[in-house]
C-alpha cells in the first residue's frame, strides 16, 4: 500500500488550501444505533411510560415510570433509571430504583435483583423486556431471591401482612424501622 | 569481508525482505532501497496504547524501519506494570506511560520521531486520525476497540458499485491478550470484517446474580463482589467507587473480609479484591511481546507487500502446550459500521418527511415507519410518542439542512421492512449522496453532446 500512501501525502498538502470535506466529521456509535432501534420499537403496556429527562440529544439515560395495575403494589408509582453503555447491546443497561419501595427483590438503596439485568443478559434481548421483567417484578414479587431479606420472609411467612406492609409503604409511613416516600 | 560499520549493517534483516524479490510476496511489492526508504519518509504509523502491547509494538515497530510514530496513552506508570512494560523504571511510577515510552524508544532506535499523545482516544478530533496510514491497536477493552474501529470504519468510502475506494482505507492491527492467550488481527476497512462484523463473538462478561451476593454468597469473588456493588453505595451514599483510588480499594477490601468471615469462606486477598473489581488477569510479557511481535510484522507486509497479509484472525494460547491458528473470518455485508449500505441519491430541496415516505419505495428497502439518525444526531423518532413530538418539527426541513449541507455521509434508518413477505424490524445503513451541491454536476451529464 505504500504507493498509496505516497500519493495521499502528496494529496494531503494540495487539500490543506481546498477546504472540501466530503463525509463530516461526526462519530458514528453501533450500541447508540441499536439503543435508537430498541426506543423506537418500544411496545409498552398502558401502566408504563418513558421518558427523557436529558432531551432527544442523550438517549442513553432514560427513566421509565410503573403503575402496576395488579397486585399487592396496584396503584403505587415507580420510578427505574435506566443508565445504557457504550458496549450496549453486549453489555445490560445498568438499572436502579428511584423510588424506595417496600419489596422482596429490590433493596432500599435501590438495586434490583433481576436476572435479566446481570448474569442472563444477552445481546438479544432489548429494553422492551427489561421494561416487562421490572413490572413483572411488582405482580409476582419473589421470596426465593431476596434482596431485601425482611420482605422476603414476610412475603413467605405472612401474605397478609406482606400487602398491609407494602399498603403503609406507599402510603408513606413505616414499616419497622424504615420510613418510606409516598408513592401512591 | 563486509564492513561492520557500514550503515547497511543495521538493517540487513530488513534489507532480506524488502530488497529482493521473493515466492510469497504481495501483489504490489516492487523490492529496493526506494522501498525501505519510502517506508522511514512517508509512512505514519499510530500505536494506540503504551502499555503491555504498546510498549512491544513501539519497538519492534522502530526497529521494523518505521520513522514516524505517534502513541496515546491516558493513563499514568503504576508499579505493577513493571514486569513487563520494560520501557518504564521505578523512578518513573507515576509519569505519562505515552510520554515515557516515546522517551525511551527514541533514546534506542536512532532517527526514530515519536509523539507522545497523554490523552484518552475519545478526545482526538478524527482529522488526528486521518493523518495516520495505518493504526496499531494495544488496548485492554471492548469499548475503546469498538471506537476506534468507528473512527476508522468512518473513513471508508464507496463509489456508486459498493467498491470500497482504496485511497479512502485505513487498515487496522488489533492485538489483545489475557495471560496465556492472545490474538492479533488485519481489519481492512471494507475488505476484512470489522471489529463491529465480529463482535458477537465475545462471550457475555460473568456477572454475579446480586441476590447471590446480598444472600448466599459461596466464593471469596462474591464477597468482594458484595462489599463492592452493594455495601459501597449503603455506606458511601452517592460517592462513586474510583477503582484507582487505593483507599477506595482497601475499603472494599476490608468489607469483604468481614463478609467472608460471616460466612466462613476462605480465599479473600487484597490482590483477588483487585483482579475482580477491575476485572484484571494477570499480564505476562511473553505474551505480549508474541501478539506485538505478530502485529509488528502484519503492519510491515501491510505497508511494503514484501509478504503475504495475514487472513485475518490469529489466536494464540500457550497455556497448555502451545497452539496457534488463523482464521479467515467474513464480513458481514450488513454491517452497520464498515457495510456500503445502500446509495441514495437526493436533491437538496427534499425535506425530511419526503426522503421518509421515499424510502417506503425504494425497492430495496420498503421501509415503513421510519426513523432516521445522523451520526450521533437522531433526526426523526417515529416512537414513543414524547420523542416523535420532540422530532416532529424536523420534518419539514430541508434533509440537506439537517445533516449539516455535507455533499454526502452516512445515515441509519429503522423501521418495518417487507423481507421475504413477512413484515421485520430492519436497521441499514444509507450512502446518502446529493447532487447539485458543491458544484457537483449530475453524473448523468453526456459527454460530448
Amino acid at each position: 500500500m505504500i504507493g498509496l500512501f505516497k500519493v495521499k501525502e502528496k494529496q494531503k498538502e494540495e487539500a490543506k488550501n481546498n477546504n472540501t470535506r466530503g463525509a463530516s466529521a461526526k462519530k458514528q456509535s453501533a450500541g447508540e444505533l441499536r439503543l435508537h432501534k430498541d426506543i423506537t420499537e418500544l411496545n409498552l403496556p398502558k401502566s408504563c411510560s418513558i421518558s427523557f429527562p436529558n432531551g432527544k440529544n442523550d438517549l442513553m439515560n432514560f427513566e421509565v415510570t410503573i403503575k402496576p395495575d395488579d397486585g399487592y403494589y396496584l396503584g403505587g408509582k415507580f420510578v427505574f433509571t435506566f443508565q445504557v453503555s457504550p458496549v450496549y447491546p453486549h453489555e445490560a443497561p445498568k438499572v436502579k430504583c428511584k423510588t424506595k419501595v417496600y419489596h422482596p427483590n429490590i433493596d432500599l438503596e435501590g438495586n434490583v435483583c433481576l436476572n435479566i439485568l446481570r448474569e442472563d443478559w444477552k445481546p438479544v434481548l432489548n429494553i422492551n423486556t427489561l421494561i416487562y421483567g421490572l413490572f413483572h417484578l411488582f405482580t409476582e414479587p419473589n421470596h426465593e431471591d431476596p434482596l431485601n431479606h425482611d420482605a422476603a420472609a414476610v412475603l413467605r411467612d405472612n401474605p397478609k401482612q406482606f400487602e398491609s406492609n407494602v399498603k403503609r409503604a406507599m402510603s408513606g409511613g413505616y414499616v419497622g424501622q424504615t420510613s418510606f416516600p409516598r408513592c401512591i | 569481508m563486509a564492513d561492520l560499520d557500514a550503515p547497511q549493517s543495521k538493517t540487513r534483516d530488513l534489507d532480506k525482505l524488502l530488497l529482493r524479490a521473493g515466492n510469497l510476496v504481495g501483489p504490489d511489492f516492487y523490492p529496493g532501497a526506494e522501498l525501505r526508504d519510502d517506508i522511514r519518509e512517508y509512512v505514519r504509523v499510530l500505536v494506540v496504547g503504551a502499555g503491555g502491547l504498546g510498549c512491544e509494538l513501539l519497538k519492534d515497530l522502530a526497529l521494523s524501519g518505521f520513522r514516524n510514530l505517534d502513541v496515546i496513552d491516558m493513563d499514568r506508570i503504576e508499579v505493577t506494570n513493571l514486569n513487563r512494560q520494560f520501557l518504564f523504571r521505578l523512578e518513573d511510577v507515576g509519569k505519562p506511560k505515552a510520554e515515557v515510552a516515546a522517551k525511551r524508544v527514541m533514546e534506542r532506535v536512532s532517527g526514530v520521531e515519536i509523539v507522545p499523545h497523554f490523552s484518552r482516544i475519545e478526545d482526538k478530533e478524527l482529522d488526528f486520525y486521518s493523518d495516520f496510514n495505518i493504526i496499531a491497536l494495544g488496548l485492554d477493552s471492548i469499548e475503546a476497540r469498538r471506537y476506534i474501529n468507528g473512527v476508522a470504519c468512518g473513513f471508508l468510502e464507496y463509489d456508486e458499485d459498493d467498491t470500497p475506494r482504496r485511497e479512502t482505507i485505513k487498515p487496522m492491527v488489533d492485538g489483545g491478550t489475557e495471560g496465556f492467550k492472545g490474538h492479533a488481527r488485519v481489519i481492512v476497512p471494507g475488505v476484512t470484517p470489522c471489529f463491529e462484523c465480529t463482535i458477537w463473538l465475545f462471550p457475555p462478561q460473568v456477572k454475579f446474580p446480586l441476590c447471590t451476593l446480598a444472600e448466599t454468597p459461596r466464593n471469596a469473588a462474591h464477597c468482594i463482589e458484595y462489599a463492592h456493588l452493594i455495601k459501597w453505595h449503603e455506606v458511601h451514599g452517592g460517592k462513586s467507587f474510583d477503582p484507582d483510588e487505593p483507599e477506595h480499594m482497601k475499603w472494599v477490601y476490608d468489607g469483604a473480609i468481614k463478609r467472608a468471615e460471616l460466612f466462613g469462606i476462605p480465599g479473600v486477598t487484597y490482590s483477588l479484591t483487585q483482579g475482580v473489581v477491575k476485572n484484571i488477569i494477570p499480564a505476562i510479557a511473553s505474551t505480549n511481546a508474541i501478539i506485538s511481535a505478530a502485529c509488528a510484522l502484519e503492519t510491515l507486509k501491510i505497508v511494503s507487500g514484501c509478504s503475504k497479509t495475514l487472513a485475518n484472525y490469529l489466536t494464540y494460547n500457550g497455556g497448555e502446550g502451545l497452539h496457534t491458528k488463523v482464521t479467515e473470518f467474513e464480513r458481514d455485508q450488513d454491517c452497520l459500521v464498515c457495510g456500503p449500505g445502500i446509495l441514495i441519491e437526493l436533491d437538496t430541496s427534499i425535506t425530511l418527511q419526503k426522503f421518509i415516505d421515499m424510502l417506503e419505495e425504494h425497492p430495496k428497502l420498503l421501509l415503513s415507519k421510519a426513523s432516521v439518525k445522523h451520526g450521533k444526531d437522531s433526526l426523526y423518532m417515529q416512537a414513543p410518542p414524547v420523542l416523535e413530538e420532540m422530532h416532529r418539527p424536523n420534518l419539514s426541513k430541508p434533509l440537506y439542512d439537517l445533516m449539516g449541507r455535507v455533499q454526502k455521509d452516512t445515515v441509519h434508518v429503522f423501521g418495518t421492512a417487507l423481507k421475504n413477505e413477512e413484515k421485520q424490524s430492519s436497521l441499514t445503513k444509507l450512502r446518502v449522496v446529493f447532487k447539485g451541491a458543491d458544484g457537483v454536476t449530475d453524473m448523468d451529464t453526456a459527454i460530448g453532446a
